[in-house]
């Protein structure tokens, strides 16, 4: 569904992302991780079209969406959230849902129906009345999520859903974004909660500086010397094994 | 809703009658509430729904007073003809301006100094070419017969204004409770989101001016047709945009109402103040008592009632 090749991005002398290439299946659940600082925020919002890459091929359902507009390529199915939230404040959550909705509804009461619909998928259906600017952390990464949702998309792209949330709030949203993938979503996923990782993602991949340094199952990469020492620094692997 | 509506067929009913009962000076008043109320609503459209915040919308007036007066003047065409073309200059005015300073990037106070730069741009040329008779200014030959756009009575131009600000609000209104209205006020409250969301950032603040461009022009000829006279620190000057910018602001930017409520707040003010320098000597040579009466109000709505008057109606406003 997402074939990504050699994506490198510098900013300055930084090369922030450096040839990574990575895939996705439709219905997978791929989560991306790596070390704070490892380009993974970048390399998403590449993907999503914030940033222009320097090099490489980004091919979405058989097309070379690499350049485009992000607005273009959420209307093609591809959408972002961001790992620092951005609601839109001085409006209610149902507003902020519609607002993804009428991407592709016109009608006003069928886009509304389309956010309490989604709200309530993400366990947002008491709060459609508040401001956006007075949800807690866990309300704003919900409504992140639902935004995004309403969109009605084909893949996701999560950053960071779940930093910030108490370990109830994340058992809450790892079965919300089961859910989402059982409805027919496929989600590409940055984390640093490993339990949540482990408990949701198929397959993942690990950025370092960069580079794209393992991808595999979750039993693979945590026994991937290149991985141990990306975390844990040099030599970490050996003493690992000892 | 019910509530709402109540009150607003109760106003509207009082302000049909209004010409029936009071004395002419207060319709002249009146006439001036609807009038600020309705070139109010153009800058609410760009600057208060959309967040793109102008200290030039008199460009869009001016360009609307100038167009139609032009037409008239010198191409003889009836005045209201020229209506609809003094608000397709307008338009296309401001599209120009949201493409310009868009696409290069301008936000916020750079894109509100662009504006200013472009209204005082179009003051100066208007100032110096001769089809606009320079500094002369241009003066509408007096014809009062309707199908010229003048009436002998002004309770006619009361109602136009009446009729122009039922359209400003019907227009908010449907921007309130539609899509194009809900990505305005999404690119308002965050680009980036809203651009993570399939909006086209850039299309719809175009959308927005070119809209806002149109209300205002229509405006400057409603303004031009009741005056008969306009000249470039009229049509062009900075006042005109802070009167849009003020009305908005003190009312509630980004609310259906707010430019009435600051039309009338404000023209309430003016006349309160002009009386009472008339009749208490000690405020005869304080001169523009109003504008330090304005100040005052600014720093207190800014102060204590950021989202403006209509904050105060928030249950009424607020769409259901």
């Amino acid at each position: 569904m997402l074939e990504v090749s050699g994506i490198t991005k510098s900013f300055g002398g930084l090369k922030a992302v450096d040839s990574a290439s990575l895939d996705v299946q439709a219905g997978e659940i791929v989560a991306l991780i790596g070390p704070n600082g490892a380009g993974k925020t970048t390399l998403f919002a590449i993907l999503a079209g914030f940033h222009q890459p320097d090099a490489g091929r980004i091919v979405f359902d058989g097309r070379d969406i690499a350049g485009l507009p992000p607005h273009q390529i959420c209307a093609a199915g591809m959408v972002r959230t961001f790992q620092i939230t951005q609601p839109f404040a001085r409006i209610t959550v149902r507003e902020n849902i519609m607002v993804g909705a009428y991407l592709r509804i016109d009608d006003r009461s069928k886009a509304r129906d389309r956010a309490e619909a989604v709200a309530a998928q993400v366990g947002m259906a008491a709060q459609l009345d508040r401001l956006g600017a007075d949800l807690t952390v866990a309300g704003r990464k919900r409504l992140e999520l639902a935004r995004a949702l309403a969109t009605g998309p084909r893949l996701l792209l999560l950053d960071e859903v779940m930093a910030g949330l108490n370990p109830t709030e994340i058992t809450e949203i790892v079965e919300v974004i089961r859910a989402i993938r059982a409805s027919g979503v496929t989600i590409l996923l940055i984390e640093h909660v490993m339990q949540a990782v482990t408990s949701l993602a198929d397959r993942a991949y690990v950025l370092n500086q960069g580079r794209m340094i393992a991808e595999g199952t979750l039993a693979e990469i945590a026994s991937n010397p290149a991985v141990v020492e990306a975390y844990l620094g040099h030599g970490a692997a050996e003493v690992m094994r000892a | 809703m019910t509530r709402l509506a109540l009150l607003l067929t109760l106003a509207f009913a009082a302000a049909i009658a209004l010409p029936l009962v009071a004395p002419g000076y207060l319709v002249d008043v009146g006439m001036l509430v609807f009038f600020l109320a309705f070139i109010g609503q153009s800058w609410n459209i760009s600057g208060g729904f959309a967040g793109q915040t102008s200290f030039g919308h008199a460009v869009f007036f001016g360009t609307g007073a100038y167009t139609s007066t032009i037409l008239q003047i010198t191409f003889g065409w009836n005045p209201w003809l020229a209506w609809p073309a003094a608000m397709l200059a307008g338009a296309i005015v401001g599209w120009f301006i949201a493409v310009l300073s868009f696409r290069a990037g301008l936000r916020g106070s750079y894109f509100a100094l662009i504006t200013l730069a472009f209204a005082e741009a179009f003051r100066i040329l208007a100032n110096s070419l001769s089809f606009t008779h320079a500094g002369l200014g241009m003066l509408i030959k007096a014809d009062p017969r309707p199908a010229n756009f003048q009436f002998k009575d002004p309770i006619w131009f009361y109602y136009l204004a009446l009729a122009l600000c039922i359209v400003s609000l019907l227009i908010a209104w449907q921007l309130t409770c539609g899509r194009l209205g809900a990505r305005l006020v999404a690119v308002r409250e965050n680009e980036d989101a809203a651009r993570a969301l399939g909006i086209d950032v850039f299309a719809e603040k175009v959308k927005a001016l070119s809209l806002a461009g149109a209300i205002a022009a229509a405006g400057g000829t409603f303004y031009a047709q009741k005056y008969l006279y306009i000249d470039p620190n009229i049509a062009f000057g900075v006042d005109k945009s802070i009167e849009m910018l003020l009305v908005t602001m003190v009312g509630g930017a980004g609310t259906i109402f707010g430019p009435l409520l600051g039309a009338l707040a404000l023209t309430g003010i003016n006349e309160a103040t002009r009386t009472l320098a008339s009749i208490v000597p000690a405020f005869k040579n304080v001169q523009p008592l109003s504008l330090i009466v304005y100040g005052v109000m600014l720093i207190l709505i800014v102060g204590r009632l950021p989202d403006g008057l209509a904050r105060l109606f928030r249950r009424v406003d607020r769409h259901a």
